[in-house]
């Protein structure tokens, strides 16, 4: 037991809402009423009347359902088009990676690069980096924590960003209405991606960071 | 303090909520995910139509994986690939048709690309211009289906399902039309040629011409179409007629139809057949019903007469002749002429209700008939129809006096008794003059006429003794007469011109005369000067002559003489 000193180590739970420390009851409660171990009883924050955790209850589940949700969009998000385009009434649907390759071979490097890189590079590897954290959080691994937390910062801060392609496209296709010469509008795998975003973005949110630290206590 | 702790400390009684099941609920998201995932990949695989193969000869315009395939202008499909046939004679264009385009894979379907083409009839597919090439798809009819079709070169003229009726022509050739030609109800484009083709004995042409609704309507049983191509320029005896429907079919060629006038007749069903001829006169000509053929032997020779030559009865035109061949006679070792014509009896109108009914099929009848018109004295006869080119025709006419000839009337074909023709019987005139001439009593004449100029020798010769001796004699007394009367002329003119001096310019008389003249008008002027001072100054004849300012002012108004006078 050595180290830093814990919240758990104490015996104190901070409320998530409200930032209040208040005494840990939930062992001596769980164990007075007997309850089964499956279950999820909890005490609410007497101030602001928020349910104490020591952690987030459920948030390792939670993370990776919605991270294999957000996987499951991506498929569609990268089959379907998510944009037509048409020029002098010749139209055409663009797939993501139709799209980059058709920025690439006319000579658009710099285009195809950010696309490429916000539509692919950035949610494939938010889902390794998720997955990675989930495994060793889940596993209490003590390997290179620091490193853990560093990315799982990095995911969150790069999380809103990933909407660039859907704003990219709702703002072209806001803008570019010249009937009969060129149209651009949206779809159905824009909405795909947006939801991947969304769901790797919640998939974040709810994995709860402090647990990546949990094995050093244990 | 430490209370206000103790108590956060101790929150009291939590309700405790507890929890049913053990999975958490957040496991629908990716199940509500997957759920969506399988039933787009569902959806997609359901949608997906067939896919079929087009040959085409070239695939100019096509893009795989961006040219549409429409029907009625809504995208059916697209092109997913274009590859070369094995051999490299045709390309093969990859379609993927939508499920809702499945019933467009029938056996009969027919596929073409809609790029933008400027023919003789016209320019079509501009908006391709814009938009590229597409594929453009015509429904077809039969049951079965294929995955493999022909492209078509050209865009289809008629579109399946397009309201209207298609008919169908028969003609000799195929002249100027094309497909596409257009086909004309009082110049309004109605309707085009749809296709054509040879007819299965390869004697005419059969084309299929389609007519928009509702102009199909007027497409009768009675209906007649000609040929409306090109420039139909003719000079007959009421002029010069230049004919043309528009200015399309002179370069595309195109068809023209109209009912005679005054039809009753029910609109005609489809694929219904007409026979297109060759221009409007003889579309609209009355019907020839049926055709009798009538043989003639001629024993002149008929250079000039030439099969489609006109047959006329009276003057009008009854029919033609179809063939001219040598026949031998071994009898008179003769090569008669053989003309054989179809005559319209039709053609007579209403005459024919006059002419008695005769028993019989439809031959016997006419050899009846003209059996008892030969007896009439009806024959057929070569005529000159133009002087010019010397053609001929064959005419049926009432010759007086012709030799009595018995028709066969059971010998078929009917063959009709002829006359030389008029240029023989020219001939026969001069002739008969030749022949006069020959008769004449030509020596006797002589006869006479030599006696005469004897008689007529005697006379002149006493002439010449009696007569013109005496007649020399006036003659030279006559000369005479005139010398003398030469002189008195000569005379005459000497008086003459002594008068001629006297009147002659610078004759002293006519000086004198101008001097005396001159000399009045000097007195006539003075006297007027003397008028004029009296009038304005009648004291002048009491106080003399004023000291006068009208001498002054004489110079600055000189009077128009004065002015003259140098």
């Amino acid at each position: 037991m050595t180290g830093p000193v814990s919240a758990h180590r104490l015996g104190v739970i901070s409320c998530h809402a409200c930032g209040l420390v208040c005494e840990d009851t939930l062992t001596r409660q769980t164990a007075s009423s007997r309850l089964a171990p499956e279950t999820d009883p909890h005490v609410d924050c007497p101030r602001c009347g928020a349910p104490l955790h020591r952690r987030r209850p459920n948030n390792i589940p939670r993370a990776w359902a919605l991270l294999l949700a957000g996987l499951i969009f991506y498929i569609p998000a990268n089959v379907l088009p998510v944009m037509y385009t048409s020029l002098m009434g010749s139209g055409s649907e663009n797939t993501i990676m139709q799209g980059v390759i058709e920025f690439w071979k006319s000579g658009s490097y710099g285009i195809a690069l950010v696309i490429f890189i916000a539509s692919v590079l950035v949610p494939c590897t938010k889902f390794v980096v998720l997955g990675v954290l989930f495994a060793t959080s889940q596993r209490c691994s003590r390997w290179a924590m620091k490193e853990r937390a560093k990315l799982y910062r990095l995911v969150e801060l790069v999380g809103y960003w990933s909407m660039l392609d859907v704003l990219v496209v709702a703002i072209v296709a806001a803008l570019v209405k010249f009937q009969g010469l060129s149209d651009i509008e949206p779809r159905i795998g824009i909405l795909f991606f947006g939801m991947v975003v969304i769901m790797t973005m919640l998939s974040a949110m709810s994995f709860d960071p402090r647990l990546i630290w949990d094995g050093d206590n244990e | 303090m430490t209370n206000i702790t103790d108590t956060q400390l101790q929150p009291g009684q939590p309700a405790i909520h507890r929890r049913r099941w053990g999975i958490s609920l957040i496991w629908i998201v990716p199940i509500v995910a997957a759920a969506i995932g399988i039933s787009m990949l569902v959806h997609a695989w359901l949608s997906e139509g067939p896919e079929i193969t087009i040959l085409f000869r070239t695939a100019t315009g096509l893009e795989a994986g961006k040219t549409p395939v429409k029907y009625k202008d809504v995208t059916v499909g697209a092109v997913t690939a274009i590859t070369l046939s094995e051999d490299g004679s045709h390309v093969k264009v990859k379609v993927a048709l939508m499920q809702s385009a499945k019933s467009l894979t029938s056996k009969d379907s027919r596929f073409w690309v809609v790029r933008p083409r400027i023919g003789a009839s016209g320019i079509s597919g501009v908006d391709t211009l814009l938009s590229g090439a597409y594929i453009g798809v015509d429904k077809g009819q039969a049951e079965e289906t294929a995955s493999e079709f022909t492209g078509l070169e050209m865009p289809p003229p008629v579109v399946g399902d397009m309201p209207g009726k298609s008919f169908i022509l028969k003609s000799e050739d195929l002249g100027s039309l094309d497909i596409g030609s257009p086909v004309y109800y009082r110049r309004i484009q109605v309707g085009r040629v749809a296709s054509y083709q040879l007819g299965e004995t390869g004697q005419d042409i059969k084309l299929q011409i389609f007519i928009d609704a509702p102009y199909d309507r007027y497409v009768t049983t009675d209906t007649r179409f000609w040929n409306a191509s090109g420039v139909d320029v003719s000079l007959g005896a009421d002029g010069l007629k230049l004919k043309t429907q528009s200015v399309a079919t002179i370069v595309a060629g195109g068809v023209a139809f109209a009912s005679p006038m005054g039809s009753q007749a029910s609109p005609a069903d489809k694929d219904t057949e007409f026979t297109l001829t060759a221009d409007q006169d003889t579309a609209m000509a009355p019907p020839d019903g049926q055709a009798q053929y009538i043989q003639l032997k001629f024993d002149q020779s008929l250079r000039g007469l030439s099969v489609g030559a006109p047959v006329q009865f009276s003057g009008v035109d009854l029919g033609r002749v179809v063939s001219i061949n040598l026949d031998y006679d071994p009898v008179k070792h003769r090569f008669p002429t053989v003309v054989g014509v179809l005559v319209y009896p039709e053609r007579m109108g209403r005459v024919l209700d006059k002419l008695p009914k005769l028993e019989g099929d439809n031959d016997r009848q006419a050899a009846l008939f003209m059996h008892s018109m030969v007896k009439q004295g009806l024959r057929a006869q070569a005529r000159l129809g133009n002087i010019l080119t010397g053609q001929l025709y064959i005419a049926m006419d009432f010759v007086p006096n012709a030799p009595k000839v018995e028709l066969d009337v059971n010998a078929r074909p009917i063959s009709m008794p002829t006359v030389n023709g008029s240029f023989d019987r020219m001939q026969e005139q001069i002739a008969n003059i030749v022949t006069k001439i020959e008769k004449m009593p030509l020596d006797s004449i002589a006869k006479h006429l030599d006696a005469s100029l004897v008689n007529l020798d005697k006379t002149l010769t006493q002439v010449n003794t009696h007569v013109l001796p005496e007649t020399t004699q006036t003659l030279q007394q006559t000369r005479q007469t005139m010398q003398d009367a030469g002189q008195t002329m000569q005379q005459a003119r000497q008086t003459l011109s002594g008068v001629d001096n006297v009147l002659a310019d610078d004759a002293p008389l006519s000086q004198n005369l101008g001097q005396t003249l001159q000399e009045v008008q000097r007195a006539s002027r003075s006297l007027r000067e003397l008028t004029d001072l009296l009038g304005r100054h009648p004291e002048s004849l009491l106080r003399g002559r004023p000291a006068d300012p009208a001498l002054v002012s004489k110079p600055v108004a000189p009077s128009p003489q004065e002015e003259s006078k140098p």
